[in-house]
């Protein structure tokens, strides 16, 4: 990535974002392990870990506005890739579990004693390295991703077809595991984690750490969505969203890019399931339910579809929101309100947050233009006629 | 001692004596034989249940059925034996006399599984000539599945009495199935026995010929042949026990999903909350049924029938509601409908969940719907089978009403072609509001079919949506016989795949072939050609 290349894609909010996760994946970290418990800046661990949670919502979030926002892909399945990475690192810290199970077995975690298995799956060699593990966050996801995108994309399953497709395929991957022979704890998942690269995970040292890296994630992945929209890739991936078919018929291949970025979106979404799992502690196959990948789009929704910054902050603030409302006394009316979010934002707000206060921004500048045009018009300055 | 218990018991002892009288052989030795409980040991045991359940004495019944049970309590060391009864009354197992309590001493007479099985082979061969044909029915198939010799007499005995054709085969088999087991019976014997399992031909049947053990040459070919041709015909009969399931699945599929290809073809509108309109039939059935309950017990069996039209109203006019509050704002926004209708089946589930409470309601099955018939070797509930035929009358009326009514021959246009049919003068908005209402209408109409076999909660709707998109998504849009071939390709698919993949795996598998079917044919099965580039 070039340095003018980085330029050209940051504008001002895209700054003020970058600088405000950075700022928070800093300054949580440092003022939870430094300043005294009793301080009033001390951030409790608890909310670092729940921070952190909404950092990998952020994440999800922006890999879904990627192409949901900027290519008009609409997956419901996207949950199923975030699930996918965070299982591959579950299976990591499984394997980091060692003898300290409840059954003391030095290799099989406890699920597989329990259920009487002799020996280790083959798919679950290798992840007792981290450096294999975090590959397969990424390989895994991004594989499905392209198997599945070529398939479709290929014979042109559009729209609402693609979308209930995606959906299909999360839940094909929640029934499956759900299932106690295919390996990966059925019901209960992969829990009682103990520690990450030699780390505790319960420590605050490493939920900090673990907070930073999020944010770092977050700010990374940020600038590879930036990168991609703002290049003439990018630039194609538009024209795919607003006329298909005309794309194709200009000579684009239009399976290739879509292709590409859905790849790419999956693999995010994997790195986002990958941070989240050591964090809160669990990961189990409700992560596949074609509700919470809906649900993630509605964050995207929320924010903003197409302007990125919406995507990370809706997922924070509906967040915010189901923390808020889901532990006090309005817990029976939380989904009445989700569900009103959903049909409020689609109808009354449908370019969210940040697409809405972006185009009050540009209505008031264009005002301002017009009026500085208009006084240097007087001032008798020739100025060169703008097109209609 | 009261007069009453006196005479009680003198009316005992004459019937003992009547039993001694009728049967002289078996008069003393029946007391020595349930004495021999009080062993505690198991050949002893044995003895005394081959004894006691020939004796043909009355009290034979309730003391095998106890020792059955484990009430049978024996006391080792004054070789007395009690029955105690659910009640928690007990009786001297040897004379029938009421005592005031069983002595701490005595225990549980012990059983093994040798000893378990002599108890259901008396238990049959006990209750072989009751008078009511169902028990005798249950007794000679539980002697045909214990098949031991020792009710061989009672099954001779029980055949010759036997007038009901029914009993009368079961009573056949049974001898049968001892006949073949019993080590000293002669090879025409078996032979015959082989025959008459063949014809009977079920799982229980296979099951005996292939564990019959050392037999005669003859009898090994005959039974071989036997287990051949018992392994074909339920082969065959599994074969159609799969098909019916799968056109059960199919209907309700169908069910289902029909509502949704309607709105979807016509407005191209993917209604996420469709589930709850089936959700919102359901609970209609529910209320129905309450109200009946609670006023009119009479009109029970017709709660259905009332509930039908009630529910295509109350899902109709709900969905009407829906589609002029919030999808007619977003036409021409296929995935924001998407969204907005998803979380309308959130707020709309949370509201019945708020209603009627989290947990499953009770609808009941009015007496025609209840019950099952037999076909061959398959069952066949009574409900599944009116669904199958409900959900045709369904599909039948609503293909007429698209063919014939005005209002189905607009939205035909509106399918093929939108902004021409809006110029040939259709008010499309209403064809789009009367197409979301007739959807949602046979969405609660489903709705009402559903509660009949599964369970009413606020989540029934979500179990069935997504199934309802495969079918939709498979059979394609635009026409109705896509989505019947559909569903019913799925329900079938779908139960031929469980006993080979087993359920799980089965409906995973289904899944993938869908999303790969895809690829192959975009638009579904029944595709609406046109000349259009973005369908």
């Amino acid at each position: 990535m070039t340095p003018h290349m980085l330029t050209r894609s940051l504008d001002r909010g895209a700054t003020i974002f970058l600088a405000v996760v950075a700022a928070c994946g800093i300054l949580i970290p440092l003022s939870n392990l430094l300043l005294p418990a009793d301080s009033f800046l001390q951030v409790p661990t608890y909310l670092v870990a729940l921070w952190g949670k909404y950092v990998c919502y952020a994440i999800l979030a922006l890999s879904i506005d990627l192409i949901w926002g900027y290519c008009g892909i609409l997956s419901l399945g996207h949950g199923a890739f975030f699930a996918l990475g965070g299982y591959a690192m579950g299976m990591y810290l499984m394997r980091q579990i060692g003898t300290r199970g409840v059954y003391g077995n030095p290799i099989l975690p406890d699920f597989m004693v329990f259920l009487n298995w002799q020996k280790l799956p083959w798919y679950w060699y290798g992840f007792d390295m981290f450096w294999f593990a975090a590959l397969m966050v990424l390989v895994v996801p991004g594989l499905l991703a392209f198997c599945f995108g070529w398939l479709a994309f290929r014979s042109r399953v559009t729209g609402v077809y693609l979308s209930i497709i995606t959906q299909a395929m999360t839940y094909a991957l929640l029934l499956a595991f759900f299932r106690n022979d295919f390996g990966f704890g059925g019901n209960n998942g992969l829990t009682d984690f103990k520690d990450i690269l030699g780390f505790n995970v319960q420590a605050e040292g490493t939920r900090a750490a673990l907070f930073a890296l999020s944010c770092l994630a977050l700010i990374m992945g940020f600038l590879i969505c930036r990168a991609i929209v703002s290049s003439k890739l990018g630039k194609v991936l538009i024209a795919v969203r607003d006329a298909e078919s005309r794309t194709r018929f200009l000579g684009y291949r239009v399976e290739s890019y879509k292709l590409f970025v859905f790849t790419v979106s999956a693999c995010m979404a994997g790195v986002a399931g990958a941070l989240y799992v050591p964090q809160v502690g669990i990961i189990n196959p409700s992560e596949f339910a074609p509700g919470n990948s809906i649900e993630a789009v509605i964050w995207v929704a929320v924010g903003g579809r197409g302007t990125l910054v919406g995507a990370a902050l809706g997922a924070v603030v509906v967040n915010y929101a189901k923390t808020f409302f889901t532990s006090g006394m309005l817990a029976p009316y939380w989904l009445f309100m989700l569900g009103a979010l959903f049909i409020l934002v689609t109808l009354l707000l449908p370019k969210g947050i940040v697409g809405t206060f972006n185009a009050w921004l540009a209505q008031s500048n264009e005002k301002r233009a017009a009026t500085s045009v208009s006084v240097a018009a007087e001032d008798g300055v020739t100025e060169p006629k703008m097109a209609e | 001692m009261p007069a009453h218990l006196s005479a009680r018991l003198c009316t005992l002892a004459l019937s003992l004596f009547l039993i001694a009288f009728a049967l002289p052989a078996f008069a003393g030795p029946f007391e020595d034989a349930v004495a021999k409980f009080a062993n505690d040991d198991f050949s002893d045991t044995e003895e005394a249940i081959g004894v006691v359940a020939s004796s043909g004495n009355k009290l034979a019944f309730p003391i095998i059925s106890a020792l059955q049970d484990g009430r049978l309590m024996a006391d080792s060391d004054s070789k007395k034996v009690y029955v105690t009864g659910a009640d928690g009354k007990s009786i001297d197992a040897a004379t029938g006399e009421a005592v005031a309590a069983v002595p701490d001493s005595a225990s549980a007479v012990r059983l093994n599984n040798r000893l378990r099985r002599s108890v259901d082979a008396a238990i049959g061969s006990l209750t072989l000539q009751s008078p009511d044909v169902g028990t005798r029915l249950q007794a000679a198939q539980s002697v045909f599945k214990s098949h031991e010799e020792t009710a061989l007499e009672a099954v001779d005995a029980a055949l010759a009495k036997e007038t009901n054709r029914s009993v009368k085969t079961a009573l056949g088999e049974a001898r049968a199935a001892i006949l073949l087991f019993k080590s000293d019976a002669s090879e025409v014997e078996k032979l015959e026995a082989v025959a008459t399992l063949k014809a009977r031909g079920d799982q229980d049947a296979l099951a005996l010929l292939t564990g019959m053990g050392d037999q005669p040459a003859s009898v090994t070919k005959a039974a071989a042949s036997a287990i051949g041709s018992i392994q074909s015909s339920l082969a065959v009969w599994s074969m159609v026990q799969n098909a019916w399931y799968g056109l059960s699945l199919g209907s309700v599929l169908l069910l289902a999903a029909i509502g949704l290809a309607i709105t979807f073809g016509v407005m191209g509108v993917i209604n996420m909350a469709h589930g709850e309109m089936v959700m919102i039939g359901a609970y209609t059935t529910f209320v129905v049924q309450e109200v009946i309950r609670t006023r009119y017990p009479g009109l029970f069996d017709y709660s259905l029938l009332i509930a039908v039209p009630l529910a295509f109203l109350v899902a109709g006019a709900i969905g009407v509601l829906i589609e002029r509050s919030i999808i007619r704002f977003l036409y021409g926004r296929p995935l924001e409908t998407l969204l907005a209708t998803w979380g309308l089946s959130l707020v709309l589930q949370q509201a019945v969940r708020t209603m009627f409470g989290p947990t499953n309601r009770e609808v009941g099955n009015p007496s025609w719907m209840s019950g099952a018939f037999e076909l061959g070797q398959i069952t066949i509930t009574y409900n599944r089978l009116w669904i199958l035929c409900f959900t045709l009358a369904v599909f039948a009326i609503l293909l007429a009403m698209l063919r014939y009514t005005a209002l189905g021959l607009e939205m035909r246009a509106v399918t093929q072609n939108r902004r021409m049919a809006a110029s040939m003068g259709i008010a499309t908005s209403r064809v789009d509001a009367l197409t979301f209402g007739l959807g949602s209408g046979i969405a609660g109409i489903a709705g009402v079919a559903l509660s009949q076999i599964d369970n009413v909660s606020p989540n029934l709707g979500q179990s069935y949506i997504i199934d309802s998109f495969m079918v939709v998504v498979f059979g394609g849009v635009g026409n109705l016989w896509g989505t019947l071939v559909g569903a019913f390709t799925l329900g079938i698919a779908n139960k031929f795949l469980e006993p080979v993949a087993g359920a799980v795996l089965g409906k995973i598998a289904i899944l993938v072939l869908i999303i790969l079917f895809i690829q192959k044919r975009p638009r579904g099965l029944f595709a609406l050609k046109g000349r259009a580039v973005e369908a």
